[in-house]
């Protein structure tokens, strides 16, 4: 990757972080899930900078499903920063009858492919979008984002059999594996054990990265043969000092204060302050 | 579909007719309808439409719940998904994936239950669906047909084809179904047909338990008792046309009591008296026994009947 890029996709992470601090801050007491959402963060900028979603309504689009959906505050500043989303709009997020609120609704205009909710949905849904693509020979690539918690529910699996059996390989998997789901860690709530022996012996190829890092992850997305799927190892509500690795990460407010410990961490980390 | 052999379809049942006969006709005007089941495909009839159409059809295995998934996904991508498993399968493993695509989302798929109340006989309670119908309902939007022969389970396939919201069809019965319709009749999805008329009590029933209905207006009719039969084929949305509140209203269904075509009759304010399957785990038996047991066949449905405009 070269500097340039490396650049833009990093100034786009900073910018994507503040700006969901600002949201999260803004439901006030409601809260919001924070944690999930700054696991991925360098994730969906990579991702949006890999896939080819310029043109929503052309059938040969890639398709972005994002099947942990909770993840929003990551989804909806990737997608403000790729032009979906204004500003204006950001600031109605979780407002009563807004259109953006904890879980994305299906919006091909706002870049939105999949209603997403209910975990494990995500993946079924895009087995049924892979087929379809194959079928009227599209080539195109279909990217889920799963949750490691999420793997705990059944359909996942089933999904993944049926990848395996109907030979999906325009299908892209990435796995946030952020090691946290909402009752604690994923060894203590529902041990998934080796999550790579599982995905080879569904006959996946599985290319592990660091999930903060921009340079592995663009080079982790670039097109591959097979069935493939990336675990990404991220970080519970990365890069904010007292909520990282931390089970209260999951869907939390922020006061004032936390607020600007939050801001300051990231601008920190970022060198600007 | 052309020919339409009462007899026929009825040696063949309600989803061997959909699936052998109407389908292949239909997919050859249609390529946007592709075939989704769950490890049901050789029950349902579908391997002719295997034969004629392999890249059409899609065996998920034993996943309901991947099924309606992938049928969302195909929706989207502009094909019409039909999706094939057993009624008490489809519609509780599967009910989440059903209420966020067929419902929240309004994905177009038609989804057929097999096999639906009794029909799984000595299987067991775990294989009897007495709750889909309910469940179902449940959903906003949710079109719920429920044939009363197979004639008629052709005929609300061929209209659900054509309809743009997402059907969820209720078969019954395997090979050798009664015959409630002798010859081809004018049928439309959302519409209520009246099949005798009577001046004192009216009988309003849904898929097998028309043919019962008949057969109890039959025996009344010997005691005097005029009743007015109509096949409410659609249980949602319900047609109210020809619900008569003036005459006592029996809703007659081999379904639980709770939540289906009776508890539809009465949010509607129609005051129907509750003919189904009682709101307990019975015992097990074949098909004709369970029917007995629950009051559900045409002497039984008679004698309750009977005993209920004495009280």
């Amino acid at each position: 990757m070269n500097k340039t890029l490396l650049d833009k996709l990093t100034q786009r992470c900073y910018a994507m972080k503040l700006k969901a601090l600002d949201m999260a801050f803004s439901t006030g007491t409601e809260g919001s899930h924070i944690g999930g959402a700054f696991s991925c963060m360098e994730i969906l900028a990579a991702l949006y900078e890999t896939a080819n979603v310029e043109d929503m309504s052309s059938p040969g689009r890639d398709r972005i499903i994002l099947s942990k959906g909770h993840a929003v505050l990551a989804y909806y500043t990737a997608l403000w920063q790729k032009g979906f989303l204004t500003e204006e709009q950001l600031a109605g997020f979780d407002q009563n009858g807004t259109g953006l609120y904890g879980h994305p609704h299906r919006n091909l205009q706002s870049g939105m492919e999949f209603t997403a909710g209910s975990l494990g949905l995500g993946l079924s849904y895009a087995v049924g979008v892979a087929m379809a693509c194959k079928k009227r020979d599209i080539k195109n690539r279909i990217f889920v984002i799963l949750g490691d918690g999420e793997c705990d529910e059944g359909i996942v699996w089933e999904s993944l059999m049926s990848i395996r059996n109907f030979e999906l390989d325009n299908m892209t998997l990435i796995v946030d594996r952020n090691h946290y789901q909402l009752d604690g860690p994923t060894t203590e709530v529902m041990n998934l054990y080796s999550m790579d022996s599982k995905f080879r012996a569904f006959g996946f190829n599985v290319t592990t990265v660091n999930g903060h890092g921009i340079e592995a992850l663009y080079d982790a997305l670039q097109p591959k043969e097979g069935l493939n799927v990336i675990i990404a190892d991220t970080v519970k509500a990365h890069g904010i000092s007292f909520l990282a690795n931390n089970k209260l990460a999951h869907h939390t407010s922020l006061t004032m204060k936390k607020y600007q410990q939050a801001v300051n961490d990231i601008k920190a980390a970022y060198g600007e302050l | 579909m052309e020919n339409c052999n009462s007899k026929l379809l009825a040696m063949y049942g309600q989803s061997a007719s959909m699936f052998g006969m109407a389908l292949p006709e239909l997919a050859a005007q249609r390529e946007d309808i592709v075939v989704l089941a769950a490890d049901q495909s050789v029950p349902a009839g579908l391997d002719k439409f295997k034969s004629l159409y392999p890249d059409r059809f899609f065996n998920v295995g034993i996943a309901e719940q991947n099924m309606i998934g992938i049928a969302a996904g195909l929706s989207d991508e502009g094909y019409l998904p039909v999706c094939v498993a057993q009624a008490c399968f489809l519609t509780m493993r599967a009910y989440e994936p059903i209420r966020q695509y067929a419902g929240y989302m309004r994905k177009r798929m038609i989804l057929v239950g097999l096999f639906s109340g009794f029909t799984t006989s000595l299987l067991g309670n775990t294989h009897y669906a007495k709750e889909d119908i309910a469940l179902m309902r449940a959903i906003p939007g949710m079109r719920i047909v429920a044939p009363a022969d197979a004639m008629e389970a052709v005929k609300c396939f061929e209209s659900a084809v054509c309809s743009a919201i997402p059907v969820y069809i209720r078969l019954w019965g395997k090979t050798g179904t009664p015959i409630v319709y002798q010859s081809d009749y004018d049928y439309e999805l959302g519409k209520a047909i009246r099949l005798r008329e009577g001046k004192d009590i009216q009988l309003v029933a849904t898929g097998s338990m028309v043919v019962q209905a008949l057969e109890a207006a039959a025996l009344l009719a010997e005691d005097g008792i005029e009743a007015d039969v109509i096949n409410m084929h659609t249980v949602k949305p319900l047609d109210a046309s020809l619900l008569d509140k003036s005459k006592p209203v029996f809703a007659i269904e081999e379904h639980s009591v709770i939540g289906g075509l009776g508890d539809a009759l009465n949010d509607i304010g129609v005051h129907a008296r509750k003919i189904g399957i009682a709101d307990s785990f019975g015992v097990v038996g074949k098909y004709g026994y369970l029917l007995e047991q629950n009051n559900l066949t045409g002497e039984k449905i008679k004698e309750h009947i009977l005993k209920n405009l004495k009280i």
